[in-house]
C-alpha cells in the first residue's frame, strides 16, 4: 500500500512539473512561500478554486491543450455550462437563465496549465472502474437513487428524499474541495498549532489541528469528519478520518470503513496554492487517484460573506408541497 | 474606651470591605502575554456558563414544554441575570411583542415564504444565533486570531462562524444572520463592532428581541490566561429606550485536546419543520 502511495505521489509531482509550464525548476526557485511570525508557511487569505477544468477528462480529448485548443475547449465548456444558448423552448431557456445568473463567472476558464481534467492520476484523467459493491451497498445505491428519481420527477415523499446539500446539512464545507457553480471561495485563518479553512458554502470551520494531537476516538463521527495536519516542507498535508457513515457523506458513496483522504496544500506563487487531493478506498475504486486544483487569491476588497443555507431554505418546502400538490391533482 | 474602640475596629473592618469591592470592581491588573504584533492572543476554545441563553434577565427553574414527555430532561435553570440594572429597557410596544415570542417560541412553521419568520424562536429551528447570543449559548466556540487583519470567531452551535475584520472602514454590504463585524484594539481588549444583522435573531429563548437597527459593541479582555471579560452594549432605537449592557466571564476549556465536536443541528429540526410536508402514508 505505501508503495502504491509513493508512486501516486511521485507520478503526480512529475505531471505537475510537467504542466506548470516551461521552466518548472526556475519558478520553484525563485518563489520563497512566506511564513507566520512563527514560522509556519502562511496560507491566510481568501483563495478562490473555480474553474471550468472537469473532474474527469471528456472522452477523446488530449491531456494537455494549446492555447487555441485551450480556447475552443473553453467555449464548449461554456455551452455545456448553459451560457448563451436558446434551443429548448422559453421555459427550458429561463431555468438555465436561472442558473446561469447565480454563476460564478471564473467558471467559464479552465486552468491556466490548459489540463482538460482536474483528476492527474490515474493518467487517463478518469476516476478509475469500481470494484463489485457488497450487496448491501448496491441496495443502498439503489435507494438513493429511487430518492433521487422521484425528486427528479417533482415528486419527492419527504426531506430524505433530498440530497444532504438541498437539506443544507454539508454543501461544498466537506472534503475534497471541488468547484461548484457558485460561492467558491476558501477563506484561511492560522494561529499556532492550527490551521481553519472556512468554505463559504455552507459557513463551517474545518479545524486541521497540526500540534501533534491524536485523532478523535473511533467511537467519534462527525460530517466533515475530524481533520489533522502536518507540515511537509512548505506544503500542508491534511489527513481526514472519522466520518459518519450517512448516505451522501462519504465522497462518492464510498466506504466509511475504507475510504482514506489526504489533502495537500501548497502555496506556488504570490497568489496561487495548489490543493491536491488523493483518495482511495479498495472497496470502492480499483485504484487511488488524485486530482490537482488551482487556489487563486482573490482581491482583499471582494470578501467572503455569509451563506446562510437552512434559514432561508423556502426550496425545501417549495419542492415538498409542490409534489402533495401535484399528486393531488393526479387523482 | 471600650466602646469607642470596638467602633474603631467595625469602621475599619467597612474600609477593608470597601476597598476589596473596589479592587473587583476596577480595570483588571492583569497583564496578558504579548504576541510579535504588540497584541494578547485570544486564540482557543471559550465558553460562559451563565443561563443567559434561557433568559437573559433573572429567571427562576422551570418544568420544559413537555414535562409530561421529558420530565426534568427538558427542563430550564434558573439564574441570575446579566443585564447592567436587571432589566432590558424596552418601548412599550416591544414589551408586549417580547411577550408574544415567548409565547409562540416553540412553533416553527414555515408553510408560508411570507411569514417564514414570524413566529419561534430561531434557536428551535437551528438558525445561526447572532451576536451577541453566539457567546452565551451552552456551546463552546473558538478563536483563530491570525497574523493577518482577520479573527475567525467558530461556534460549536450550527457550526455557524464569523469572521472579524480589524480595522475595516467597509460597510457592512447586506445584513446577515452573524451580522458584519469590525475589530479594533483598545490596549489589551478586543473591541468588535457588529452591525447588519438579520432582525429575525433572538437574544434568549424568553423572547428577548432587536430590530434591523441592532449595534452591538462588544468588548473582549483577557484577565487571566484562563479568562476573559465579555462585555456586550445593544443599542437599537426602534426597540429600546436607551442602550443596555451586559457582561459575563469567558472560560478557557482546559481539557487535553479538547476540540469543538460538530452540533449540526438541521436534521434535529427537519421533522418539525418539514414533516408536515411528508406524502401521506410514506414511511419516515
Amino acid at each position: 500500500m505505501k508503495t502504491v502511495a509513493c508512486s501516486v505521489v511521485a507520478v503526480a509531482i512529475a505531471l505537475t512539473a510537467a504542466l506548470a509550464g516551461q521552466t518548472p525548476a526556475k519558478q520553484a526557485k525563485a518563489y520563497a512561500v512566506p511564513r507566520t511570525p512563527w514560522g509556519d508557511p502562511d496560507l491566510q487569505g481568501v483563495w478562490n478554486d473555480a474553474t471550468s477544468t472537469p473532474l474527469q477528462r471528456p472522452n477523446g480529448t488530449k491531456d494537455v491543450l494549446t492555447d487555441e485548443e485551450a480556447a475552443d475547449f473553453q467555449a464548449s465548456l461554456a455551452h455545456e455550462l448553459t451560457r448563451d444558448r436558446r434551443d429548448g423552448g422559453p421555459e427550458v431557456d429561463v431555468n438555465r437563465a436561472y442558473n446561469d445568473h447565480w454563476m460564478d463567472a471564473r467558471r467559464l476558464k479552465i486552468t491556466a496549465d490548459h489540463r482538460t481534467s482536474l483528476i492527474v492520476e490515474p493518467r487517463d484523467g478518469r476516476i478509475p472502474p469500481l470494484v463489485p459493491l457488497s450487496p448491501e451497498r448496491q441496495a443502498a445505491r439503489a435507494a438513493r437513487a429511487a430518492a433521487n428519481a422521484r425528486f427528479n420527477q417533482g415528486l419527492p415523499d419527504d426531506y430524505t428524499d433530498m440530497s444532504l446539500p438541498v437539506r443544507c446539512i454539508i454543501r461544498t464545507d466537506s472534503p475534497p474541495y471541488l468547484p461548484t457553480i457558485y460561492n467558491n471561495d476558501f477563506q484561511i485563518f492560522q494561529s499556532p498549532g492550527i490551521v481553519a479553512i472556512s468554505p463559504e458554502m455552507i459557513h463551517s470551520a474545518r479545524m486541521v489541528y497540526t500540534d501533534g494531537r491524536p485523532h478523535l476516538n473511533g467511537s467519534l463521527h462527525q460530517w466533515l469528519g475530524d481533520s489533522r495536519g502536518r507540515w511537509d516542507g512548505t506544503t500542508l498535508v491534511v489527513e481526514t478520518t472519522n466520518f459518519r457513515s450517512d448516505d451522501g457523506v462519504i465522497f462518492q458513496g464510498a466506504s466509511p470503513e475504507s475510504f482514506r483522504i489526504t489533502e495537500r496544500f501548497t502555496r506556488v506563487d504570490p497568489t496561487s496554492i495548489n490543493y491536491e487531493f488523493t483518495v482511495e478506498d479498495p472497496t470502492t475504486w480499483t485504484k487511488p487517484w488524485t486530482a490537482i486544483i488551482p487556489w487563486t487569491k482573490i482581491d482583499p476588497a471582494e470578501q467572503m460573506y455569509e451563506y446562510g443555507c437552512h434559514e432561508d431554505n423556502f426550496d425545501i418546502v417549495h419542492f415538498l408541497k409542490g409534489a402533495r400538490n401535484r399528486q393531488k391533482n393526479a387523482r | 474606651m471600650r466602646p469607642r474602640r470596638q467602633l474603631v475596629v467595625f469602621s475599619l473592618g467597612a474600609a477593608a470591605t470597601l476597598s476589596v469591592s473596589l479592587a473587583l470592581a476596577q480595570a483588571p491588573t492583569y497583564r496578558a502575554p504579548h504576541r510579535a504584533d504588540g497584541h494578547p492572543d485570544l486564540s482557543g476554545v471559550w465558553q460562559a456558563f451563565v443561563t443567559a441563553n434561557w433568559d437573559l434577565q433573572d429567571h427562576e427553574a422551570q418544568p420544559g414544554l413537555h414535562p409530561e414527555l421529558e420530565g426534568a430532561y427538558d427542563a430550564e435553570p434558573g439564574g441570575q441575570g446579566i443585564v447592567e440594572g436587571g432589566v432590558i429597557p424596552y418601548q412599550p410596544w416591544a414589551l408586549a411583542k417580547k411577550k408574544e415570542n415567548f409565547e409562540k417560541r416553540a412553533k416553527g412553521e414555515v408553510s408560508d415564504d411570507k411569514k417564514w419568520h414570524a413566529v419561534g424562536d430561531p434557536e428551535l429551528k437551528c438558525y445561526m444565533p447572532g451576536v451577541p447570543r453566539a457567546t452565551y449559548m451552552p456551546h463552546p466556540f473558538q478563536i483563530v486570531q491570525g497574523s493577518n487583519n482577520t479573527i475567525l470567531m467558530a461556534y460549536e452551535f450550527t457550526s455557524a462562524t464569523r469572521i472579524v475584520r480589524m480595522n475595516w472602514t467597509q460597510e457592512s454590504p447586506a445584513d446577515s444572520w452573524m451580522g458584519w463585524s469590525r475589530g479594533r484594539w483598545e490596549g489589551d481588549t478586543l473591541v468588535v463592532d457588529v452591525t447588519g444583522q438579520r432582525e429575525e435573531t433572538w437574544l434568549d429563548r424568553a423572547g428577548d428581541f432587536h430590530s434591523d437597527k441592532l449595534h452591538v459593541v462588544e468588548r473582549y479582555t483577557p484577565t487571566s490566561p484562563y479568562h476573559m471579560l465579555y462585555e456586550a452594549t445593544l443599542e437599537d432605537p426602534k426597540v429600546y429606550t436607551r442602550p443596555w449592557k451586559i457582561s459575563f466571564p469567558l472560560y478557557r476549556r482546559m481539557e487535553k485536546n479538547l476540540q469543538l465536536i460538530e452540533f449540526k443541528c438541521v436534521p434535529f429540526t427537519e421533522e418539525l419543520l418539514y414533516g408536515r410536508f411528508r406524502k401521506p402514508g410514506a414511511t419516515r
